[in-house]
């Protein structure tokens, strides 16, 4: 009774694993066979049980404190003036490093890029900065709403633009509210949308530049970013997801 | 355990280091003991595991060289979990990973939204999978990790974590359907 998509792609195609091409294949297999429809609505029901479920546990405060405990006996204690000279070339070697690996991962110049795309107005610290600030208690959000219609005109009369809000729960991506954040000194909309545990915050701001193709994502701090311009906006989406994920939420918005 | 290397030199490490550890690994420590706790199937053992495995992944750290640190500490979780296993519970290890897949039951999403609408049934149907099962599903949908990640968490081939995935698929929707074993066999 099961054909031989059952048993791997239909998977595949539920955790959004297959590429454009198997994708596309797998959508046109269903049109035609019932067995693979039904046990795709099987396997969707499955998975919203088993993330509705709140199986997910925390680690318990006691865990927390005996991990810092065994971390600080495991830490030698700084002895600053005994550090040899050679150690502080090493440092300096290292922060050239990261500050030349930061130059190219992130272009500022007025001049641009090597293809001639104007970088963002911003750094990459202070978007991670601000992705930080919005995860402290409190923060993530001025507007919690799951409604686009809710979201979208409480932007009105706070930005000189209207930001595009979209909700995208059907695909995982579930909008949970949005926010006013200022980055590189102007102020920007935040769309924040939830991946099972994981927050995502889209950064939108106008822009006068061309639309470009999202961009290959950045890392820093443990935190991945993608970055695009489409119809006038400039938009920056920042998460601790996989870039995976982020890049099929980026590609959701983009279209 | 070819992600993991061993820390070079003595294994207390400096305030840089520790600083990093805390920005990159420590954050993680919720997915390890969930890991853990799901593979243990307990949480008093899995909470002494986790911390085992994190200091383990301290002093494993020198050896980290970026990249996806979530990944790379789950790595570290399993295998002491493992390790733990084969030694307190070995039995539980004697599954086989490589059963044949069964033709799927017969089960509608409706029958299978009441019986996973029950919190404490969809924990214990997913506590009656091997490990080796249960560790792909508490990855893909309790952690939300992506086929690399899983692959490299499991140490299994990436090409094979969607079959793997399959079936314990398969297995949860037997046994979110299906009376328990010892129920069964009594009947018979």
């Amino acid at each position: 009774m099961s054909c031989d998509f059952t048993r791997t792609a239909l998977h595949g195609y539920l955790d959004g694993e297959l590429d454009a091409s198997r994708s596309a294949e797998f959508e046109r297999h269903l049109e035609d066979c019932r067995d693979c429809a039904k046990a795709l609505e099987v396997e969707e029901s499955l998975r919203s049980a088993l993330q509705r479920s709140s199986l997910c546990e925390r680690a318990p405060a006691s865990l927390r404190k005996k991990v810092r405990a065994d971390l600080d006996a495991a830490t030698a204690a700084p002895v600053a003036h005994r550090i040899p000279a050679w150690r502080w070339v090493a440092v300096a070697a290292s922060i050239l490093l990261v500050a030349s690996i930061s130059w190219y991962a992130w272009p500022r110049s007025g001049s641009g890029t090597a293809n001639g795309v104007a970088p963002p107005p911003f750094t990459a610290a202070e978007l991670i900065d601000a992705h930080i600030r919005s995860l402290q208690p409190g923060h993530l959000t001025d507007v919690a709403s799951t409604d686009q219609h809710t979201v979208k005109p409480w932007f009105n009369g706070k930005l000189d633009f209207a930001p595009p809000v979209k909700d995208y729960a059907d695909d995982g991506f579930s909008l949970i509210g949005g926010r006013l954040d200022v980055l590189g000194g102007r102020n920007v909309a935040v769309l924040v949308y939830a991946r099972r545990k994981h927050f995502i915050n889209v950064f939108v701001l106008p822009t006068k530049e061309p639309d470009t193709p999202i961009h290959p994502p950045g890392l820093r701090q443990g935190y991945q970013w993608l970055h695009w311009r489409h119809q006038g906006m400039e938009y920056c989406a920042v998460s601790d997801v996989s870039v995976a994920d982020l890049h099929e939420l980026a590609q959701l918005i983009y279209q | 355990m070819s992600g993991i290397e061993k820390g070079s030199g003595s294994d207390v490490l400096d305030v840089h280091e520790r600083a990093r550890f805390e920005q990159l690994v420590l954050p993680h420590l919720d997915a390890a003991f969930n890991l853990a706790r799901w593979l243990l199937r307990s949480r008093e053992d899995s909470e002494d595991v986790a911390q085992e495995a994190m200091l383990r992944a301290y002093r494993f750290f020198r050896g980290f060289h970026g990249g996806d640190a979530r990944a790379w500490l789950l790595q570290i979780v399993r295998n002491t979990c493992y390790t733990w296993l084969e030694k307190n519970r070995p039995v539980e290890l004697m599954t086989e990973f490589d059963e044949e897949l069964h033709p799927q039951p017969s089960v509608s999403p409706e029958t299978l939204a009441i019986a996973g609408d029950n919190r404490e049934r969809l924990g214990r149907a997913l506590e009656t999978l091997p490990p080796r099962f249960r560790e792909v599903l508490v990855l893909r949908e309790l952690e939300g990790c992506s086929y690399k990640e899983i692959a490299a968490i499991t140490a299994i081939p990436i090409g094979t974590v969607m079959s793997a995935l399959a079936r314990a698929r398969q297995r949860l929707q037997r046994a979110l359907t299906q009376p328990p074993v010892q129920e069964a066999s009594r009947e018979l």
